[in-house]
């Protein structure tokens, strides 16, 4: 009978944690941003292709469903850190298979060599090439991700991924990068 | 406000959080007057000496030009144009590191005194009255005129504005210890001063005028309150000492205890602040229709043995000053030499740094009075979180936490520490015991902050366009589905017809797989064409641009080859001095010829093998051949180009740099008749290939085939790279030989292919008929 | 010759670390002399042993954690942390309890938690604390005041009752302690807490010769030194006013209720300020800037919360003096204080529209 009581006491209660559960799951559920926004919110939206994917959210789509963490050449280290955060899981280094170097550049068109073919056109992720059919192209820079996904398709190579000069706009303080002069 | 005039009155002041006392050294040229400077030979003119923007050149190289003329012109609301100092040629226009702590380069006038110093025509003003007050702001835009204590800003778009003004403040606290340009201008010129604050009383109109003054300047505030007495508006008021006391927000609080909300402008609370030096330089573009050619400069510190005040042109080189003054470095390897003062000037990397509108003083300090100057950060130890640097923010931030946000570079921390409102004043950095370059790490901080949010901004920007080119595209291809869609209806219903058409149309439809196939093999043969995969419209104009595209790629072909060598020419000399350019040269016309060499070599025998594959592959054949031909005419070009390049640049190794110059043009009319030849033999290929029944297939095959091509191309350039570092006599003996080698070769070909492409022509039109 | 780059500002008032260290062990100097007058070379003594150990551990540590050695070695602050330890150990305790308080505060307090600036503990007292509870019966052996003792202390016998527990003549630790009348001493305060837990009113214990005309003798000449020495400080501006003021006003509140409430059993004021390490604490133990809070508001909550804690250990607590207790108990709370007394920055006021 004891037993009874028992089994009957701690079902009852079982019963009643659950159903307080169960309506707390929905009474208060948190209308969190799906995680593949909130990865393309941290991906550096250059649309570059350069992980493997055609753009950045695609990669974000990815990465959600288990790719690999590390394949964001533009956004390098920093990005991949804040995916680890977001993601819970180890930053790792990025892809050997990407270049070092991710400073920031824009393509550039050299005019005189171009043929008009509006390859680079067709290519360019976000509409920052300007031209027609047999009219010479130029590089809208300030819409330029810098992705290069341009340079393979010249069929003259004329397009060439130019590093941002470095202007007292955008310098970052690096007194040690100062050339010290001799003066007499 | 009544009541902040009558403390004002009572000489009671606010004050605000925090503050330093470094010793003032002021004493070292208050006493003596403004000394004007003879004229340097050289002025070196920055085009942009201020915030905003650059105006627009209005002068060139070679150009004379009178003293107070324009030399660029404001097209912009945030540029003000920048004018002759003196008279004088301007001999040159480029970058030169300009008077930033970047030590970064920008462009500057450089500009050969005259010695005449003819002042172009002018037209002085008598009467303020006679001027409204948008011919005021007008006249303060075009005299060049902005902020001259420190930040910059244009002048005319601080005084343009309409909503009341409480207070005009005129700052003339000077706190930085060392400078007394302004203490110095308001002695000696303390009536034109006055001039310009009534001026600004003008078009501003404001409730009150205040002068913030220190208390460590006597005689500028007894020749102030001279010459200011009897103007009801205006209340001189001495503050007390202390740095930094002449910043913006930090006099405001002084002198109306307000607060100006963070991110928000003065001019929200009804207040304006202008330094004394900018309202001489008003009452002098006003009255004289003088623009501002020059400045007060403290040319000051213990390695001097005359600092002094310098009436200073604007773009006078700081050499000039140094020499002036007499500089002596007291043997020491390396000695700061600093543009502005002690806590917040910066210091510069070289003596050609000119002076401009910003400038106030320049400081050479001796080892003993200011041996922090000389240990750079290497005094740095660990922060023992004392709390002295919050004790003396004039901000009340906490700058040991930032610093720590700072290096960990924690930017959501920074903004929720408030590291915007941080004034770069130097005060915590000044007292820290541990002797940690607090500021600069705020700076660095601030300014990759800055790049953050432009980098969101341009992302935000770029993922809005690129969806939209998603769509775009998406579009684009329903509508082209549906118009096969609607062509393949079209189709079936003639064929259902079974008329003479119709069977036409299937032999079409046969010619359309046999070309599949042909697409295949060609797959096989390199592999880089299927990633090509052109959409597929059956109309005549595609042959057009097929036969264009290759004439185009010929030609294209053809520039770059002639491009190479003055193009690294261009390059080397950018790096190397004018004197090794000779032999330079020589390695680049050998590594040139070396590469192309190796080409043809290469080349030979691809040919050779792409021709038997054709012969084999009948059904495509005329593609092939449009391909093989004008692949090979263009290559034939190419290295004739090579060859030409070749003679043209043994001849440059004989007489240097003016036949480097005709080179190209050498070159260029060659490629242009390759280009016009390469035209018409593509053009005759086009029409054989329509009547051959071939289509769009061939334009492909032409872009497959410049994969390889490219990457050759690449090669080339790389092994020219190797060859570069060939000693100058190998390379002169390798450039000779490989000229000749290439020469040789490049007609042997030459009159190979002119013989194989006799034969492919003729087999065309055999298969033709 | 070559132009300098360095960063703004460019001139420095020439203070650093080291110079602040040296001011604060400058500053306790009249409080260690007050000590050798009433209590003799014990501590003196302590606080070489405490110096030199503290300086080799910290050349060990500094360079197995490969650091710049010349500027960190000789930056005054394993120094500081030395003499504070010397400071606060009886007088008799065995030389290896020094050694091993000094280790302890040295390698693992200070270093281990990353160096100078980054110990969120006081080394000193993180020391103090651990051979409080590791060694209880070395840590109780006070010296009673010199002119209380039976026994002529000398500066050699102290020195072989350090090293080996007997002076020359061959008395024991015990034997030095037992006053005239025969009595085994202890400080003031443990005399307090004992009597009173025995049942004693707090005048009657007062009787006891260790609390000799005023408070305590000795200790209340010493607690006045550090307070001269405290002084001192605030007055070169080395420490902060706010921790010292405020501690010693909480300490003087809580006494002055305990006082009015149940004047039977608790100590006057005076007493609290005047035994024990109050003054030390408060001028040289509580002001140490790593550990503690670094806003103006910041450093009021810690010192009130410091004066409350002294308080109710030396009342309540199991140990009659608490302020190493206390203090480690506020180096605790000192971010989470930081964290709620930041100062508003100027521009963020709400009045500000």
């Amino acid at each position: 009978m004891t037993l009874l009581i028992a089994i009957l006491v701690f079902g009852l209660i079982a019963a009643l944690f659950g159903a307080l559960l169960g309506y707390a799951s929905i009474r208060f559920k948190v209308d969190a941003d799906p995680i593949v926004e909130q990865i393309d919110a941290i991906l550096p939206q250059t649309q570059c292709g350069q992980c493997g994917y055609p753009g950045c959210k695609p990669y974000a789509q990815a990465v959600a469903d288990g790719e690999a963490i590390n394949k964001c050449a533009p956004g390098g280290e920093d990005t991949i850190k804040k995916i680890a955060d977001l993601m819970g899981v180890e930053a790792e280094p990025l892809d050997e298979s990407h270049e070092k170097d991710n400073r920031p550049k824009v393509a550039f068109i050299i005019e005189e060599d171009c043929i008009g073919c509006t390859k680079c056109i067709q290519a360019c992720p976000v509409d920052a090439i300007l031209g027609a059919a047999k009219q010479m192209h130029t590089i809208i820079a300030d819409e330029c991700t810098g992705c290069d996904l341009c340079v393979a398709p010249c069929p003259v190579d004329c397009i060439e991924m130019r590093v941002v000069p470095e202007t007292t706009q955008n310098w970052l303080w690096d007194l040690n990068s100062i050339p010290v002069q001799q003066i007499d | 406000m009544e009541s902040i005039i009558n403390r004002i009155n009572q000489q009671k002041f606010w004050s605000f959080h925090g503050g330093v006392h470094p010793p003032e050294q002021k004493t070292l040229t208050n006493q003596k007057p403004i000394k004007p400077l003879s004229l340097p030979e050289q002025l070196i003119i920055p085009l942009q000496q201020h915030i905003g923007r650059q105006g627009d050149l209005l002068v060139q190289v070679g150009d004379h030009v009178l003293k107070g003329q324009p030399l660029t012109k404001s097209t912009n609301p945030m540029a003000v144009p920048v004018h002759a100092p003196t008279s004088g040629t301007i001999t040159a226009i480029k970058h030169s590191v300009i008077a930033h702590p970047s030590g970064l380069s920008e462009l500057c006038i450089f500009l050969n005194v005259d010695h005449q110093d003819t002042w172009v025509e002018r037209t002085p003003c008598n009467d303020v009255a006679t001027l409204t007050n948008q011919e005021i702001v007008k006249k303060i835009a075009d005299a060049g005129i902005s902020g001259m204590g420190g930040a910059g800003f244009p002048t005319h778009i601080k005084v343009d504005t309409k909503p009341d003004i409480n207070f005009l403040i005129i700052n003339a606290a000077e706190c930085e210890p060392y400078i007394t340009a302004d203490d110095l201008l308001m002695c000696e010129h303390s009536e034109s001063i006055v001039d310009g604050i009534k001026i600004l009383n003008k078009l501003l109109n404001p409730a009150f005028i205040l002068i913030g003054i220190e208390d460590n300047k006597p005689k500028a505030i007894e020749a102030l309150k001279k010459a200011t007495a009897g103007i009801e508006k205006i209340h001189v008021c001495v503050v007390p000492t202390e740095y930094p006391a002449g910043g913006e927000k930090q006099l405001i609080q002084i002198l109306t205890g307000k607060e100006i909300k963070s991110g928000t402008l003065p001019i929200k609370e009804g207040i304006i602040m202008q330094n004394v030096a900018t309202c001489y330089a008003i009452s002098e573009a006003i009255l004289h229709d003088t623009p501002l050619i020059q400045r007060v400069v403290t040319v000051t510190g213990q390695a001097l043995e005359k600092p002094q005040n310098v009436w200073a042109l604007l773009g006078t080189p700081v050499h000039y000053l140094l020499s002036q003054c007499g500089f002596d470095n007291q043997g020491m390897e390396k000695t700061p030499v600093i543009m502005g003062g002690p806590m917040m000037g910066f210091s510069l990397p070289t003596d050609t740094v000119p002076v401009i509108k910003t400038t106030n003083c320049i400081l050479a300090p001796s080892y003993k009075e200011m041996p922090s100057a000389f240990e750079g950060n290497s005094a740095e130890v660990e922060c023992i979180r004392c709390g002295q640097c919050a004790d003396v923010c004039p901000t009340n931030l906490l700058p040991q936490e930032l610093q720590w946000s700072a290096k960990a570079k924690d930017y959501p921390q920074l903004n929720k520490l408030n590291l915007s409102d941080c004034i770069d004043c130097g005060a915590c950095a000044y007292v820290c015991p541990s002797h940690i370059p607090l500021v600069q790490y705020y700076r660095i901080a601030k300014a990759e902050i800055r790049q953050q949010q432009q980098q969101e901004l341009k992302a935000e920007k770029a993922k809005a366009r690129f969806e939209a080119r998603k769509q775009r595209l998406e579009k684009e291809k329903r509508a082209r589905e549906l118009k096969h869609k609607k062509a393949a209806e079209a189709r079936k219903a003639a064929m259902n017809k079974a008329t003479p058409e119709a069977t036409e149309a299937k032999s079409a439809v046969a010619a359309a797989l046999a070309r599949v196939k042909a697409k295949k093999a060609a797959n096989q043969k390199s592999p880089s064409s299927s990633a090509i995969s052109a959409p597929v419209e059956t109309t005549e104009n595609q042959d057009n641009k097929k036969a264009q595209v290759a004439a185009a790629i010929a030609r294209a072909k053809a520039k770059k080859q002639a491009k190479p060598a003055p193009e690294i020419d261009a390059k080397e000399n950018a790096k190397v001095e004018p004197s090794n350019t000779d032999s330079k040269k020589a390695k680049i016309a050998a590594a040139v010829a070396k590469a192309k060499a190796k080409k043809s070599q290469e080349k030979a025998p691809i040919q050779g093998q792409e021709q038997n594959q054709e012969q084999t592959d009948s059904l495509s054949l005329a593609d092939k051949k449009a391909n093989a031909i004008a692949k090979a005419k263009a290559k034939a070009l190419a290295k004739k180009q090579a060859s030409s390049n070749n003679d043209s640049s043994t001849a440059s190794d004989l007489t240097i740099a003016s036949t480097a110059e005709s080179e190209p043009a050498i070159d260029e009319k060659d490629a242009k008749k390759a280009a016009v030849i390469a035209k018409a033999k593509a053009k005759a290929l086009a029409k054989k290939n329509k009547e051959s029944n071939t289509d769009n297939k061939v334009s492909e095959k032409n872009t497959v085939n410049v994969e390889p091509r490219k990457v050759q191309n690449t090669s080339e350039t790389s092994t020219i790279n190797d060859t570069n570092n060939i000693s100058d006599k190998d390379a002169k003996k390798a450039a000779i030989i490989a000229k000749a080698k290439a020469k040789a070769l490049a007609k042997k070909k030459l009159a190979t292919q002119s013989v194989s492409e006799e034969k492919t022509m003729h087999e065309q039109e055999k298969g033709a008929k | 010759m070559a132009f300098w780059i360095a960063s703004s500002p460019h001139n420095h008032n020439q203070q650093s670390t080291s110079s602040l260290m040296r001011l604060v062990i400058f500053a306790a100097i009249p409080g260690i002399i007050a000590q050798w007058y009433f209590f003799g070379w014990g501590n003196l003594i302590h606080i070489g042993i405490a110096m030199i150990t503290a300086m080799l551990c910290e050349f060990i540590v500094l360079s197995l954690r490969e650091k710049r050695i010349t500027e960190q070695l000789f930056d005054g602050s394993a120094l500081l942390t030395a003499m504070l330890i010397g400071i606060c150990l009886p007088a008799f305790a065995p030389w290896w309890i020094t050694v091993i308080g000094t280790i302890f505060a040295i390698a693992i307090a200070k270093h281990l938690y990353g160096g100078l600036g980054h110990n969120p503990f006081n080394p000193a007292m993180t020391g103090y604390v651990m051979l409080l509870i590791s060694f209880p019966l070395q840590m109780t052996t006070w010296q009673p005041p010199i002119s209380l003792m039976e026994i002529e202390l000398s500066f050699s016998n102290t020195l072989t009752t350090i090293f080996t527990g007997f002076t020359i003549d061959g008395y024991s630790v015990e034997q030095l302690r037992t006053s005239i009348d025969g009595v085994t001493m202890a400080t003031p305060l443990d005399t307090l807490k004992t009597s009173i837990t025995m049942g004693l009113t707090v005048s009657e214990t007062t009787q006891s010769s260790v609390f000799g005309e005023h408070f305590a003798v000795g200790w209340e000449w010493v607690n006045l030194a550090f307070l001269l020495g405290g002084i001192f400080l605030i007055s070169k501006k080395a420490i902060a006013w706010q921790t010292p003021v405020s501690f010693l006003l909480s300490l003087f509140l809580c006494s002055l209720i305990g006082y009015t409430i149940v004047p039977d059993s608790s100590a006057s004021t005076m007493f609290h300020w005047f035994s024990g390490a109050t003054m030390l604490g408060a001028f040289f133990i509580l002001t140490d800037p790593v550990t503690g809070a670094t806003s103006a508001k910041g450093r009021l909550i810690v010192g009130l919360l410091a004066g409350l804690l002294v308080y109710l250990i030396r009342v309540f607590g199991g140990y009659p003096d608490g302020v190493a207790f206390a203090v480690l108990l506020c180096n605790m709370s000192a971010p989470l204080i930081d964290q709620y007394t930041r100062p508003r920055t100027y521009g963020h006021s709400k009045d500000l529209s």
